[in-house]
């Protein structure tokens, strides 16, 4: 039912804004076209004249510094004309309701929005109430979606890992308040793996995420035990002040990545994280820095996989691939 | 006045134990005779209700009218005409009106609006505290002789439990019923969705079952010791109902709504992020919904409350945790009443009941049922008559329901309150 929305009649991508409703062949279809946009990027001329014309603007209701610069690039290496809007200085700041922010950027004929924002449904809303041509990207809505990353984060072990079906995968941290948690999670079990694992305590587990399709731990010991691929999430701050956990240092001790908690997962395993990372409170320098991560390729893929999205998303709409 | 007689009707008078095709007579805003024609009586007006049925007009629990205060949202005038169209003719009115229904002065305000809408059956209940601030008591003896039918606290929680035990004791002083919907206000934690498997998929902030639950049993505590008579408004789980059955048992004086949208919709039904399910409290599981449907029919829950909270445009249009919670829910009453029997969750008898006797009950109130002599509130409907929620045919100012654009069954013809026609059907 969520996914109607975001396909054509035909069941080509329009909008993309949750991953759930979304089968295995279209996210392979991403993944596959991403990997077209990566091998670009070792090229001279970055370039590719997909959206020429089109104009994007990206949406930012929340601060962000990856996500938006990466689908800035992706906009401009497929020859877009991208607006980048910075909400905390801009109108909505002096009353302006999102609706009127989305009506008077739509006059100016805009193609696509890349929204992010701090409320579950903020997407939806904006793609329910835009004109018909127009597409929108979800780059992260409350604690409901976060797409595009999953989708680079598939790509990523795709890359490393070339199958799916085998691998035993564990997301780490704070999955109550993670929309990247949320896609990842339908994402992985999409593409059909072997296992999906949460491990964190309960105060940061959501009611029922049993439900989602996961197997359950807290502790990470138990659950590190044979895992292909480690994702770790951030911690933000202020979940200490909020009663969730007592300290930094104890959540550290209880659930940081060290080198030795590493040791448990499989000798290959790799470490994720979509960043901004928390040194020494979800995870140790060594790790993050070591041989296993692979935290600087998930932000490179992030163009490619960005560009695919974009592309695929506008293709309705005459850009020709 | 006019004396009407209404004929051939399927009379339904739970309170008079009646069920049977028959003539109704009016005379001077009062029941005059059910079935025998009263000697010499001369009809005015004369209403064929062959293949209708007739019943009490009904007693809605819980209502928002807007006004005082928010008439963009809805006015005296637009909802009350809404409410005459749905079949209701006495309605209580939640306190969290602009300003809050905690002065005497407020109540009087309300009194002369209902007057001026032509609809005067509009019964007041009064803030526990003032400004619902749950800080210092409400004049609620003040409030009561201007005529307040209760006191209650809206959606707002009254955190500090001290208070509240204050507050009870004072209201059982003066005899007043406190209404109540039981819900802690740490453990809301601002959710806007059922803490479930939907909230979790969909990232909403969520309101756990304990929330009502615990709300409840320590107000249930405070009921037994301040001897406190408490209704609970709007219940949503099963672990509620069984509360209140146990409360009963004791022998504590309490009773029990449940709103009508609750007996009908479940988290599943949720469109995602569609702002018209956002509604307190939220929509919970399949089982809490027949848990309710069975407590209904058991007694458990003595009535069905519309809970209509209209809402304009602008409130129900954002990502849906900011949108505001309420369904605009008078119109709907009757075909989800008829959507109850039709589905076998109550009998018609025992669903008119729970709109029109059992809430006169609570109320202490000497209507709500076709008794000669009561004041002839009277509601007349279609029981198959299927009708479409638009424009075309919705009075309330606010549009703000999931059934929009769905085609139900079940239409009032005709609704008397004090022997006037204050709705007739086109």
């Amino acid at each position: 039912m969520a996914g109607n929305l975001q396909l054509t009649s035909e069941g080509k991508l329009k909008h993309f804004l949750t991953i759930e409703g979304l089968d295995k062949a279209l996210l392979t279809e991403i993944l596959d076209m991403a990997e077209s946009f990566a091998s670009m990027s070792d090229q001279q001329v970055k370039k590719v004249p997909i959206l020429r014309g089109k104009t994007i603007v990206n949406l930012f209701f929340e601060n962000s510094t990856r996500t938006r610069t990466t689908f800035e690039l992706a906009a401009k290496r497929l020859s877009a004309d991208v607006l980048s809007i910075n909400i905390a200085t801009s109108a909505t700041s002096k009353g302006e309701s999102l609706l009127d922010t989305i009506r008077n950027l739509e006059s100016m004929f805009v193609d696509m929005f890349v929204v992010r924002h701090a409320l579950s449904g903020a997407a939806h809303f904006i793609a329910q109430q835009v004109a018909p041509h127009i597409s929108v990207i979800n780059a992260g809505d409350g604690q409901h979606a976060h797409p595009t990353q999953a989708m680079l984060d598939m790509f990523t072990i795709r890359q490393l890992k070339n199958d799916f079906a085998p691998l035993k995968v564990a997301i780490i941290g704070d999955i109550l308040h993670s929309r990247v948690a949320r896609s990842e999670i339908i994402a992985l079990n999409t593409l059909g793996v072997a296992e999906v694992r949460v491990i964190a305590p309960k105060t940061l587990l959501p009611a029922h995420v049993e439900t989602l399709g996961v197997k359950v731990f807290h502790n990470l010991n138990e659950g590190l035990k044979d895992v292909d691929v480690v994702m770790m999430l951030r911690l933000q701050k202020e979940r200490m002040s909020s009663a969730l956990l007592p300290s930094e240092s104890e959540y550290f001790k209880c659930f940081g990545l060290t080198e030795e908690k590493l040791k448990i997962a499989k000798p290959d395993a790799i470490v994720m994280h979509p960043g901004p990372i928390n040194r020494g409170v979800e995870i140790d320098s060594k790790v993050a820095d070591g041989p296993q991560s692979v935290i600087l390729k998930q932000v490179s893929n992030g163009i490619a996989v960005r560009m695919a999205v974009m592309a695929m998303a506008m293709q309705p709409q005459g850009a020709s691939l | 006045m006019k004396r009407i007689q209404i004929n051939h009707g399927r009379i339904i008078d739970p309170a008079n134990s009646i069920d049977r095709i028959g003539d109704v007579y009016i005379a001077d805003g009062k029941i005059l005779s059910v079935t025998s024609k009263p000697d010499a009586f001369e009809a005015d007006i004369q209403i064929d209700a062959s293949g209708q049925v007739v019943c009490p007009g009904f007693i809605d629990l819980s209502t928002r009218l807007r006004e005082p205060g928010q008439s963009r949202k809805g006015t005296f005038k637009s909802e009350t005409l809404a409410a005459a169209s749905a079949g209701v003719t006495t309605l209580c009115l939640q306190p969290d009106t602009v300003p809050v229904i905690d002065t005497p002065a407020v109540a009087e305000l309300i009194k002369e609006l209902a007057e001026k809408a032509g609809y005067p059956q509009i019964l007041p209940i009064a803030a526990l505290t003032q400004k619902l601030e749950g800080t210092e008591l409400s004049s609620m003896l003040s409030l009561k002789q201007a005529g307040c039918i209760a006191v209650g606290h809206a959606n707002q929680p009254v955190k500090n439990l001290l208070i509240l035990r204050r507050a009870m004791e004072y209201a059982a002083s003066h005899d007043l019923l406190l209404m109540l919907r039981p819900n802690d206000y740490w453990l809301g934690n601002n959710g806007c969705a059922h803490e479930g498997a939907l909230a979790t998929r969909y990232g909403l902030p969520g309101i756990p079952e304990a929330a009502e639950t615990i709300a409840l049993s320590q107000c249930l505590e405070l009921a037994e010791l301040t001897g406190c008579r408490v209704h609970f408004g709007q219940l949503s789980c099963k672990r509620s109902v069984i509360k209140i059955q146990q409360a009963k048992n004791d022998g504590l004086r309490v009773t029990a709504d449940v709103a009508m949208h609750q007996l009908h919709l479940t988290e599943n039904d949720m469109t995602p992020f569609d702002s018209a399910y956002h509604v307190l409290p939220p929509l919970r599981t399949e089982a809490d919904k027949q848990y309710l449907r069975q407590g209904l029919a058991t007694g458990t829950i003595d009535g069905i409350a519309s809970d209509h909270q209209p809402h304009d445009l602008d409130a129900k249009l954002g990502a849906f945790p900011e949108t505001e919670p309420g369904i605009s829910a008078l119109e709907t009453l009757l075909p989800l009443l008829m959507k109850l029997v039709v589905e076998g969750a109550l009998t018609l008898p025992e669903g008119i009941a729970a709109l029109t006797s059992k809430p006169a009950e609570i109320l202490g109130l000497r209507r709500g049922a076709l008794t000669p002599g009561l004041s002839a509130d009277v509601c007349i409907f279609a029981p198959g008559s299927a009708w479409r929620i638009d424009e075309d045919n919705w009075r309330s100012q606010g549009t703000n329901t999931p059934y929009w654009g769905h085609t139900l069954k079940g239409r009032v013809t005709h609704t008397l309150q004090a022997g006037l026609i204050i709705h007739k059907s086109a």
